[in-house]
């Protein structure tokens, strides 16, 4: 039988509908699908597809169980490399990560490897396989983790499973970083994937203290001094909205999307008023950014009953940043792009309501130091949006409580923390930190990554101590 | 969970809780605030630390039941627990020694969050002269926890009922006017209070620090919301302040920003009403 050349087409919600709903959009395989999608993976000897996932799983070896329909034999050889696959299945940029490397994709479309890690995550979180605690020796060292996103998580399963006693200090009154307040409910269910997953750390007997705000209630000092750890893991994620600084920012109705998405998802303000926290949203709103934040906020006004939803982002289709998968959504969905257009100014009416964005049209220029060809504004082309809602999606830095509490530790000009890349080593001796807090604003997988990383450099140091 | 170790109504409708809280009641400091959350489909709240007891590991909160969020919290008895306490947030004032003389304001609930800032002036060795104005003599509060921290107290209420007729600035002005030095008025209440004390404080080039309330989410800095102007500055009112240089604040884009939700605050307390309604009817 020739080799189908496309990927097996993933069932979603018809657009129209989940436009308006808040379930999640892509439905998943069912297992006849997943068996025939892993059947075209050629089982490559040398693959090429493991150099691009950045925790190397073993993507020939799972595909090849699934191929039998031995689903807990596949989850099993993802987990030796994933602790959180049915995330990582949902959210990595695939087209840029393991898909983008895979032999397929040179001809046609790759293997959908990322729906294939979904099938088989999800089908073991549906059978709730018992998680054992941990038995921890009377001696067992203490380690902190500060901050519960993706980083903090997938190191406080290793650093548990290898016999630390574990506590999360999280500032929210949640778990999971951008996992709960950030990405939304239609592309990442809550109870049904990321809690489970945070349930299942506890079971191992990682201790979550909420509402524990470091830098403020205790500084890292006193954790290690006074507190009793032997180490400490900082994970606090890119948590500080930037602005534009541009004219009218301060209007009621301009929001970062920070502010916008953490009311939507953490405080569920689509359930408004069942729960309390309050979000308006207009009837035509700008979205201002182009990667995967900007996606989530458009998306969310339409669901919240924004009628009309742009998306203004001052470069070119090809450099979206955003997952292609959620630009495909977007666009399903009715999001209107306004490529090539920079925002300069958010008009307001008497009462400080936003009421138009003015727009300056862009043009590509010579490449700037990223490569991508730089956007410069075409004189004279100014236009105004009529909007009541403007959401500024154009990026996060580190957040200072941390770094600002601990004076010993470098971090470099931008406010990141300064960690080695291969074990997480900040400049304070027992002291690490991975995640979007040294990398700046980047992926779960990567932050995931870090986060695994540091445990085993954390946990040579503290044998070696 | 924190338990509520002493409810007390200290006017009509401003509540004084005392929290079992041992790890905040270590760190916090005059200045400081803290998030509550009062059950699971709850707004986040924000409301000043106004006393804490480090022995005793407890904080204290002073707050006027105005919506949905405050009166559900209001709702709590002494032994219930409160779902969630985040703090403390915030910068802590700054207090020192040989600040001079120091004018501490507290207009309505005010008084609550200035108490403790008075307190640190005096214990610094401060003159300290405090001025507590409330609308009329019965909603005025913490009167005697003022008198034992300040070296002068006026009072004054918009009636007459007690103390000096008028408003805090009509106390403000008459120290000036004795030809009192002030070194520095701190201020702490309604925007528009404050407002009119750096008015006052402005032609005679007096440090005025004020304590600004933009409508929080997160407190951390995280979201952006308390975003406040601070001169040409934009700064994030939970973690840069919320004290800030209150000549160079800006007032009436803050009024502006607190406005933000007041229809759908209609909705929400209706909403709340209803299932008190129900409670009470069960
Ligand atoms: C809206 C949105 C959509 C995204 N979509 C995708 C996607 O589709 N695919 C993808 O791969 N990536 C996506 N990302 C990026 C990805 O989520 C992040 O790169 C990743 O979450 C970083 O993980 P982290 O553990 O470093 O930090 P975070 O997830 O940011 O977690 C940090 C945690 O630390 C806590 N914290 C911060 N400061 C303190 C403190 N002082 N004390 C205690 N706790 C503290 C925070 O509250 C938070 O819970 C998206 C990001 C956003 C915002
Ligand atoms: C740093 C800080 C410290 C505070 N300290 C105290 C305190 O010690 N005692 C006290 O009684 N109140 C304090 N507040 C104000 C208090 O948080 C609000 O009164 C409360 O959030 C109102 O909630 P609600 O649901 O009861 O009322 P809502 O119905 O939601 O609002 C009622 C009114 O309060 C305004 N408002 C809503 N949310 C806020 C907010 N977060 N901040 C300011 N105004 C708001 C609205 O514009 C409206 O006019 C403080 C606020 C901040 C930011
Ligand atoms: S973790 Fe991400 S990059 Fe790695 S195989 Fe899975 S989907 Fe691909
Ligand atoms: S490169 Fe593609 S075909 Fe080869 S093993 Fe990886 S997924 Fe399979
Ligand atoms: S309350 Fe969110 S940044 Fe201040």
């Amino acid at each position: 039988m020739a080799l189908q050349m496309t990927k097996h087409a993933m069932p979603e919600q018809d657009a129209q509908v989940r436009a308006h709903n808040f379930d999640e959009v892509a439905l998943g395989y069912d297992e006849e699908t997943a068996i025939a999608e892993a059947n075209r993976c050629l089982s490559c000897p040398n693959p090429r597809c493991v150099q691009g996932c950045p925790v190397q799983i073993d993507i020939p070896g799972f595909i090849s169980k699934m191929k039998t329909g031995d689903f807990d034999g596949a989850i099993g050889v993802i987990n030796e490399s994933n602790a959180l696959p049915a995330i990582c299945g949902r959210v990595c940029p695939q087209e840029n990560q393991c898909e983008m490397h895979c032999v397929l994709g040179i001809k046609g479309e790759p293997v959908a490897i990322g729906r294939l890690e979904r099938f088989a995550a999800d089908r073991a979180l549906a059978a709730k396989n018992e998680v054992k605690p941990i038995t921890y020796a009377a001696d067992a060292k203490k380690v902190a983790i500060i901050g519960s996103g993706p980083a903090g998580l997938s190191a406080a399963g290793e650093l548990a499973k290898m016999g630390y006693k574990v506590t999360i200090f999280e500032a929210l009154h949640k778990a999971g970083g951008v996992l709960s307040y950030g990405i939304p409910e239609f592309r990442l269910p809550k109870e049904k994937v990321v809690k489970v997953e945070i349930d299942n750390l506890k079971k191992l007997g990682v201790e979550i203290e909420f509402n524990s705000v470091i830098g403020k209630l205790y500084t890292v000092d006193e954790l290690m001094e006074e507190e009793g750890f032997s180490a400490v893991f900082i994970a606090t994620g890119a948590g500080l909205p930037s602005f534009m600084h541009i004219a009218g920012e301060n209007l009621n109705g301009v929001y970062s999307a920070n502010e916008f998405l953490t009311r939507c998802n953490l405080m569920k303000a689509y359930k408004f008023p069942e729960y309390h926290t309050p979000l308006k949203v207009g009837k035509n709103v700008a979205v201002i950014g182009g990667g995967n934040v900007a996606m989530d906020a458009a998306r969310t006004s339409l669901r919240l009953g924004a009628e009309h939803v742009y998306i203004v982002y001052r470069r070119s289709e090809k450099e979206l940043p955003a997952r292609l998968e959620e630009v495909h959504h977007a666009k399903a969905e009715g999001i209107d792009f306004k490529l090539l257009n920079n925002p300069v100014e958010i008009l307001g009416d008497d009462n400080g309501n936003v009421e138009k964005l003015r727009c300056i049209k862009m043009e590509l220029g010579e490449p700037d130091d990223s490569g991508r060809r730089r956007p410069v504004a075409v004189a004279g082309s100014e236009f105004n949006l009529d909007v009541d809602t403007v959401i500024v999606a154009i990026g996060q830095g580190p957040n200072p409580l941390v770094q600002s509490t601990t004076p010993d530790m470098q971090t470099n000009k931008r406010g990141n923390i300064v960690a080695d890349e291969e074990t997480g080593a900040t400049s304070k001796p027992g002291v690490f930190a991975g995640g979007d807090i040294v990398t700046g604003a980047a992926t779960v997988i990567l932050a995931m990554g870090a986060g695994k990383k540091a445990a085993a450099a954390i946990d040579e140091y503290l044998k070696n101590k | 969970m924190n338990k509520i170790l002493k409810k007390e109504l200290l006017s009509p409708s401003v509540w004084l809780f005392e929290i079992e809280a041992p790890r905040i009641a270590k760190k916090a400091e005059p200045g400081q605030f803290l998030i509550i959350r009062t059950n699971e489909e709850g707004e986040r709240l924000p409301l000043t630390i106004a006393d804490f007891n480090r022995e005793k590991g407890s904080v204290t909160i002073v707050f006027q039941e105005v919506g949905a969020g405050t009166s559900l919290l209001a709702q709590l008895n002494e032994g219930e627990c409160i779902l969630d306490v985040v703090a403390p947030l915030g910068k802590k004032t700054h207090i020192e020694k040989n600040m001079g003389t120091v004018v501490c304001i507290g207009g309505g609930i005010g008084v609550a969050p200035i108490h403790p800032i008075a307190r640190g002036m005096h214990e610094a060795g401060n003159k300290v002269i405090s001025i507590m104005g409330a609308k009329n003599k019965d909603i005025l509060i913490l009167e005697d926890e003022m008198r034992a921290v300040s070296d002068e107290v006026l009072i004054t209420t918009d009636d007459g009922s007690y103390g000096i007729k008028g408003f805090v600035t009509t106390a403000l002005q008459q120290i000036i006017d004795r030809g009192e030095k002030i070194n520095e008025v701190v201020a702490i209440g309604p925007v528009v209070m404050m407002r009119s004390v750096v008015e006052a404080t402005r032609p005679y080039n007096i440090k005025t620090v004020v304590s600004l309330n933009p409508i929080m989410v997160d407190g951390t800095g995280m979201c952006g919301g308390c975003r406040v102007k601070i001169g040409d500055e934009i700064k994030f009112a939970c973690v840069d302040g919320p004290e800030f240089d209150g000549h160079l604040v800006d007032f009436a884009g803050l009024l502006s920003r607190q406005r933000m939700y007041k229809d759908k605050e209609k909705v929400e307390s209706d909403h709340v009403c209803n299932l008190t309604k129900i409670k009470e009817v069960l």
